[in-house]
Parts: C-alpha cells; structure tokens; sequence
C-alpha cells in the first residue's frame, strides 16, 4: 500500500532524469510512495530506483508494453493504482506523462492537475500551483475528491537523493490477454545525437526565425551548442519552417528548460516562447533589433547580426 | 464519414503576445490547436473522406461569435452545449462524452491543449472515458483500410512516431498538422444564417460538477531586466567573471 504512485519514465536504458523530480514532489505530499516503471526489459531501469527512498518499485515488465502505448499504458497504472490504494497518482510533464496520465485519470474518476510548480497548504488542506496563459499567471487550484493524478514541472522540483536503503523491486502483474488492443505502434524517428538531452542540458543554445535553414541553423546554433557542449533548442517559427526538428521546440506547447546558461539566437521574446525558458539562470540574447521583448527579460543582451557574432563568439570559445 | 470537432473559445494569444502582458479586455478566438483540428475535418471532407463535420462547444451565448467562425470556416453543423460555469478539463470531458454518445461520430479531432488553462487533459480523458483509441499531438494523419483506421504521426519529447489505431479514435493535433485558412467575409456572411443547436447538460442526461477550483491567481515574479554589452569580447568577460557560467 502506498498514499502516492510515481510514475517513472525511462529510454529503455535509463529512467529519464526529470521524470525523477516527481518524487520530491512525493516526498513533500509525506505519507509512503511506490515507484511505477512500465516496459519490457526493465531489470536495469528497475534497480537503478530502489534508493530513492520509495516503499516499492513496481515493475510492470511485459511484450505487450514494449511501446508506451496510452490505452494499455493508462490500464496498467490504474491497476497499479488501485491495488496500491494510491490517493494521488504523480508524474512528470512530458509528452508520454500527457498522452497516458489524462486517460488513466478518467478511468480512476479522478481530477487532474497539470505542470504543479508547488503545493500551498490553506487551512489544512493542499492545493497547488500551476502556470496557465503560457506562464503569464500562476493560479493556485484546489482538488476536491479523495483521489487525484498530478504532473510536475520538473524544472520547479529539485532532483531527490538517492541515498535511502534499498526498497525491494516487485513485479507487478496483470492479465495481457485483457489489454485495449487498438492502438499498434507503427515506428519511431531515429535520431542520433551526442548532444545533451535538451530538459537536462547546463546549456542550452536556442536559434529563431532568421536562422533561415537547416544548414544555417545547424552551422550557427549546433555549431555554438557543440562548442559550449550544451543541447540546441528552436522556437516555433524555426520549427515550422523545417530549420529543426519539432522536438526542439521549447515553450509554451513544447519542452520547459531551465538550464544554467540559455543563449537565445535571433529569437524575438514572444510569451510562448518565453514560457519555456524564465526559469533559466542566465539568458543572453543575440538579436539585431534593439527593442526585441527579449532583452527585457536577458540577464545579458548583445544587439547585431548573428551572422557576424556567433562565428566570432564560437572562434573566442574554442580558442580559449 | 462524420467527423466531431470540439473547440473551445480562448483570449486571443496574439493580443497578449503585442501588449507583452495579457490586455484587459483582448477578444476571444478559437484555440488555435482546435482551429487546426477544424482545417483537418475540412481537409478531410475535400479529399472526399468525410461527409458531415460537426462543430461543439460548451459555454454561455457569447462563444457563438466563435461558432460562427467555425461555421464559416465550413463546419456543416454546429452544436452549443449551454454551460457557463467554470468547468475543469475532466468535466469537460464527461459533458462531451454524453454528446459523442449521441452523435456517434467515426473519428473525434481537437486541440491538443487550450492556451489559455495550458491543460493539455480533455482528448486523453475523453478516450479514456470511452474506450477508445487516441492518438495524441498529431502532425500528420491518414485513414486506412476503409477508413477503419488512421496513420498518425505523433510529435513526442523524443521525434517523430507513427501509429496506427482503430476507429472510432479521439486525435488531438499539434502545431504542425495544417495551416489554417482564413475565414472570408462572405463566409461570415454566409455562417450568421446558419443554425445553432443548443443543448442543456440535463438534455444530455449528464450531471457534472468541476472537481477543481481556482482559489487565487497571481503575476509570477518578473526576471530583473538585465545588462547591455557591446561587444563579443564584453560579453565572454560576463559569462566568465560576472556569471562564472563558463
Ligand atoms: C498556439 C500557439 C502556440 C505557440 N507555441 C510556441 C512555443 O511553444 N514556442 C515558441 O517558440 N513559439 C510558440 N508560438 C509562436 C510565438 O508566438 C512566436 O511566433 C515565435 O516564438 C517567434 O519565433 P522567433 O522568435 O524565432 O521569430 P520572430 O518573432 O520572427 O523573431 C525573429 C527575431 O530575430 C531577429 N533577427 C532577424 N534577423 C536577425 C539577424 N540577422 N541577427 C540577429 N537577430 C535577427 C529579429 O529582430 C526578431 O526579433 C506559439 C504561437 C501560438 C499561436
């Protein structure tokens, strides 16, 4: 038994680090926590959990769940949720969390709160903080019920430790034959990339709409990415215009990022776009119109050409 | 074929983006994400696909100027659940789940999330309240063998991914799908005849009531406006010094 599920997100070789954050927000809530992995082929993902201070990990290790399909996905939570007589079902904001998290909540019968950025307690009682209007306002939401299914930001909770002894791994087993069969996976993008993981990089570099290509694109921003080894993020108009690929996207509809340094490319400042980065540490901005929004909000702003700077700036790097 | 497409009538992102904070008053439009869900049930029937698309929304009289732009897009019918109240994404839901019932549409396209409550839940819990397939963040889609199923490409944290499900389904579109058409003045014209169908909750036979409420709102912190530099040498200097991010 456990008040609170987590569920556990991984890349079939690692549980994806964001999707760790969650359980600090487990862990603030009180009360035990078990951990949900879902896969075929878990035995490493699963015992790299056992530490996080969790009275459990569950592992729900099948063929069938191979791909996070989200009508077997969200069955197997449920399941794990109930039989655990889990109050609150937890995990982090990613597109596999929204796709399966919305639907095992509907079949729990239970509200959903999206993207916490921390809990308040009123008079006794939880409630929590979320961004909404792509992160103009933060509204404080109460939850009525006795059950509910939450997503963190993970950019809003800190990495826990993992230094609690260990907790047994169990197999958590349901009945394959019974599972919603229409959805297939047909195939995934392969891409390969030595570049950091854009939600986990210390440095983020992103290009906007005067990038023009994706050679210019990947010469000017992958180039000054690489140099500074950091991960390489776009805005919407790049991504529309086929510069990058959709998921490096960050904003208000894509990735959140919250890295050390963001160094924003020819990116004008628009509130969606902004959404995604506030919460960087330091944000320079490289951008020829002297009013961009964007320099209201850089910790340092550099106005000119990108074309002339960023070769410059990439030259200054390598040579030191 | 007869495809569904909810919308729901949002403040104009655009007006927020021009004033730099949400103005007092910007007009409302339909989501963008549920205006691309309309454009693929038009593109839909133009291929010769789709028969009938039906366009819903739930909300008091002032939604129907969104109608009307849906009507005018060319949605062939259009249906206003009469519901003022607050209601969260799960009752939202639960409201449209009744109406698919009724309606029985093939396929159910809409907004991946509203940009004004960011919720990015009702297409997800709708599928899961019917027991139906879902196909979520959508950029692309294809029916298949008879229409009884759809190709999907998904727009997910790690690329692009193709699936392929059963109908009826519930798709939810990102950005990328389509390019809304603008809606023309005669088309304008055109949609102010045309019917609205208004249905009560209690007409549907299903009782609601949100399970969230919005205690308080407030104006996140604002980042403290930063420093100029002049020149690419200034700027390493900063990161290094200053910084000491590099
Ligand atoms: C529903 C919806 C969802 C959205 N979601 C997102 C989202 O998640 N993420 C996102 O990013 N956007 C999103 N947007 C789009 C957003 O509103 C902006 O349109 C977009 O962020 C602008 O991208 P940009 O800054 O690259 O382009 P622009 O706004 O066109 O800005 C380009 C900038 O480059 C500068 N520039 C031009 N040439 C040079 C040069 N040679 N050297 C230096 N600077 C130069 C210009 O001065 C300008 O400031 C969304 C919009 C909507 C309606």
């Amino acid at each position: 038994m456990a008040e609170t599920l987590v569920l556990i997100e991984h890349d079939r070789q690692h549980a994806k680090r964001p999707s760790l954050h969650a359980i600090t927000l487990a862990r603030q809530l009180g009360g035990e926590y078990a951990l949900l992995v879902l896969g075929h082929g878990l035995d490493e993902i699963a015992a790299s959990l056992v530490s996080y201070g969790a009275c459990a990990v569950l592992v729900a290790d099948h063929p069938a769940l191979a791909e996070p399909l989200a009508d077997r996905y969200a069955t197997v939570i449920v399941e794990a949720a109930r039989k655990q007589g889990a109050k609150t079902l937890l995990g982090t904001s990613s597109t596999f969390s929204k796709d399966v998290l919305p639907r095992a909540a509907a079949l729990l019968d239970a509200p959903m709160v999206t993207d916490v950025l921390a809990i308040e307690e009123t008079d006794g009682s939880i409630s929590y903080r979320r961004p909404i209007n792509a992160g103009s306002i933060l509204a404080t939401i109460k939850v009525e019920g006795d059950r509910r299914v939450l997503t963190v930001r993970a950019t809003a909770f800190e990495a826990p430790a993992a230094n609690a002894a260990p907790c047994p791994t169990e197999r958590f087993a349901f009945d394959a034959t019974s599972l919603p069969s229409g959805m297939e996976f047909i195939s995934r993008e392969q891409r390969k990339s030595d570049r950091p993981d854009l939600t986990e990089a210390r440095v983020v570099v992103s290009g906007g709409r005067p990038l023009k290509d994706k050679e210019t694109f990947e010469r000017l921003v992958g180039g000054l990415a690489d140099a500074l080894e950091g991960a390489v993020g776009a805005t919407r108009a790049a991504v529309d215009a086929d510069m990058a690929p959709n998921d490096y996207q960050i904003g208000q509809t894509g990735k959140i990022v919250a890295p050390e340094l963001y160094i924003a490319l020819g990116i004008s400042g628009a509130i969606q776009h902004l959404a995604g980065i506030k919460d960087s540490r330091i944000i320079v901005a490289i951008n020829k119109d002297p009013d961009a929004p964007i320099f209201q909000m850089a910790t340092y702003g550099l106005v000119g050409d990108l074309h002339q700077i960023v070769p410059q700036l990439i030259e200054l790097i390598r040579r030191s | 074929m007869k495809v569904l497409v909810p919308f729901k009538s949002v403040p104009d992102p655009n007006d927020a983006t021009v004033a730099g904070a949400a103005a007092s008053m910007p007009k409302s439009v339909i989501n963008p994400f549920d205006e691309i869900a309309i454009e693929e049930a038009l593109r839909i029937r133009e291929r010769g696909e789709a028969a009938e698309i039906v366009g819903v929304t739930i909300g008091a009289s002032a939604v129907d100027e969104q109608i009307r732009a849906a009507l005018a897009m060319g949605v062939d019918r259009a249906i206003r659940i009469d519901d003022s109240r607050a209601l969260d994404p799960y009752a939202v839901a639960r409201i449209l789940r009744a109406l698919i019932e009724k309606e029985a549409p093939h396929v159910v396209i809409m907004g991946k999330q509203a940009v004004d409550d960011d919720s990015n839940q009702v297409g997800q819990m709708l599928a899961g309240l019917l027991g139906w397939p879902q196909a979520t963040f959508v950029s692309k889609i294809e029916f298949l063998d008879n229409k009884t199923r759809a190709r999907c490409t998904r727009e997910t944290d790690a690329g692009l991914e193709v699936v392929a499900i059963e109908l009826p389904a519930i798709i939810t579109t990102d950005l990328r799908l389509n390019e809304p058409r603008y809606v023309s003045l005669p088309g304008l014209m055109k949609a102010r005849r045309k019917p609205i169908e208004i249905l009560s909750c209690d007409q549907l036979r299903v009782t609601v009531r949100p399970l969230t409420t919005t205690l308080s709102t407030s104006r996140p912190p604002k980042r403290a406006a930063g420093t100029r530099v002049d020149s690419v040498e200034e700027l390493m200097a900063k990161l290094r010094g200053e910084a000491k991010v590099l």
